[in-house]
């Protein structure tokens, strides 16, 4: 098997999730799928890792995971406060600055 | 293991990726189709853990069982835990608010994935050096790893940390509330109940006068009515009542229909028999319930 597949998975996984940013309205699930993005790129990354036999792209791959938490904590912080200003979690509700 | 499965692609890696790729790209298309929240996050899940896989196979040791233990142990338990506060089965609005939104996205989707794969398509990616030499050069890929991060990467690194506090404090602050006045102690709630004059006692518990004694059941009112008082809030807000005022009703005219049917065939001698027992599985049925909820 070629290796280049993973990319092809990658890049599949990573439009998925861009497409799922695009339809779906709920803050959580936009989320999610933004997750799953970061998560196709770091599969990008270990890839192209193995294909180059340098274990940087592995580096950035963790570097990216570590981000992605950090994004996480506060993404889902202020999705807590708009559920609790707005009592709903769509996008499309948050559509004031102020209440 | 570390020379050999990173620096050759084997079949049984081939029939791996064939394999547990259909279960990525199903969990993916389950997280942005699932009309509810948990069942997006639960197949997120499942593509997070085929991911681990692949890295396994990528020689990624490493990432592969931080990929386990952050993604899916950490961070998708994380949006369960929001999944939950924000309620469960908040499900997503179907009402478009732009005119074709959804289709347009899909078409950019579609376009953008046809965009990249063929980039990848027309890359020259015929390089294959394989982990192999890079994962055993310091003795496996944990040390290789180290040996970078607190080497070349070790500013990063550090930054990193600083992030990851600056996150914590984040979401403390974030989601901090102050209390603008003094709580009420006991006896100032109390007289305040006896002020309002309303619901002195407890609220009535549910289900007591409806024979059953699940907490969705509300309780009966003597003319028959639902009392909304006594479901929790929670499910009443979730409309997650379930309501069996006429069920009660509906059992007697089964009953009697069945009677009348068998005493329409034999003698009427049958038909206290016959009560019994049909009423027989209810009542096993509710004291059978009254002792789980013991």
């Amino acid at each position: 098997m070629n290796p280049v597949n993973y990319l092809y998975l990658a890049a599949l996984l990573f439009t998925i999730g861009a497409a799922g940013v695009l339809i779906r309205r709920n803050a959580i699930v936009v989320f999610m799928c933004i997750e799953l993005m970061l998560n196709a790129c770091n599969l990008t990354f270990v890839a192209f890792s193995r294909m180059h036999g340098n274990l940087d792209g592995q580096i950035i791959a963790f570097f990216t995971m570590v981000v992605a938490a950090a994004e996480v904590v506060v993404g889902l912080a202020i999705i807590v406060l708009l559920f609790r200003s707005r009592h709903s979690a769509s996008v499309d509700d948050a559509s004031l600055m102020k209440l | 293991m570390n020379t050999l499965a990173a620096s050759a692609t084997s079949v049984g890696e081939a029939v791996q990726f064939w394999v547990l790729g259909t279960v990525a790209v199903a969990g993916a298309f389950g997280t942005i189709l699932m009309r509810r929240a948990v069942h997006s996050a639960l197949c997120l899940a499942g593509t997070m853990i085929v991911l681990a896989v692949f890295y396994l196979a990528n020689g990624a040791y490493f990432l592969g069982v931080v990929q386990i233990i952050v993604y899916t142990g950490a961070i998708m338990m994380l949006f369960l835990f929001v999944v939950m506060l924000v309620g469960v089965t908040a499900a997503d609005s179907l009402k478009e608010t732009l005119k074709g939104q959804r289709w347009l996205a899909a078409a950019c989707g579609l376009g953008f994935g046809v965009l990249l794969i063929a980039g990848i398509g027309n890359a020259s990616l015929n390089t294959f050096t394989g982990l192999g030499a890079a994962n055993s050069a310091h003795g496996g890929n944990v040390e290789g790893l180290a040996q970078l991060i607190f080497t070349k990467y070790v500013f990063a690194f550090e930054i990193t940390g600083a992030l990851l506090i600056t996150a914590a404090v984040g979401a403390m602050v974030l989601t901090h509330r102050e209390r603008t006045e003094r709580a009420k102690t006991q006896r100032e709630l109390s007289e305040l109940r006896v002020r309002e004059g309303k619901h002195l006692p407890p609220l009535p518990a549910p289900g007591v006068y409806a024979r059953h004694n699940a907490v969705d059941i509300p309780g009966l009112l003597p003319d028959g009515t639902l009392s909304e008082l006594t479901v929790s809030k929670t499910l009443r807000a979730r409309g997650q009542i379930r309501d069996v005022s006429s069920e009660a009703l509906n059992d007697l005219a089964a009953l009697e229909q069945r009677s009348e049917e068998r005493l329409g065939r034999e003698t009427g001698s049958h038909e206290p028999h016959a009560r019994d027992e049909s009423k027989d599985p209810h009542d096993s049925h509710d004291s059978h319930d009254e002792e789980a909820a013991k």
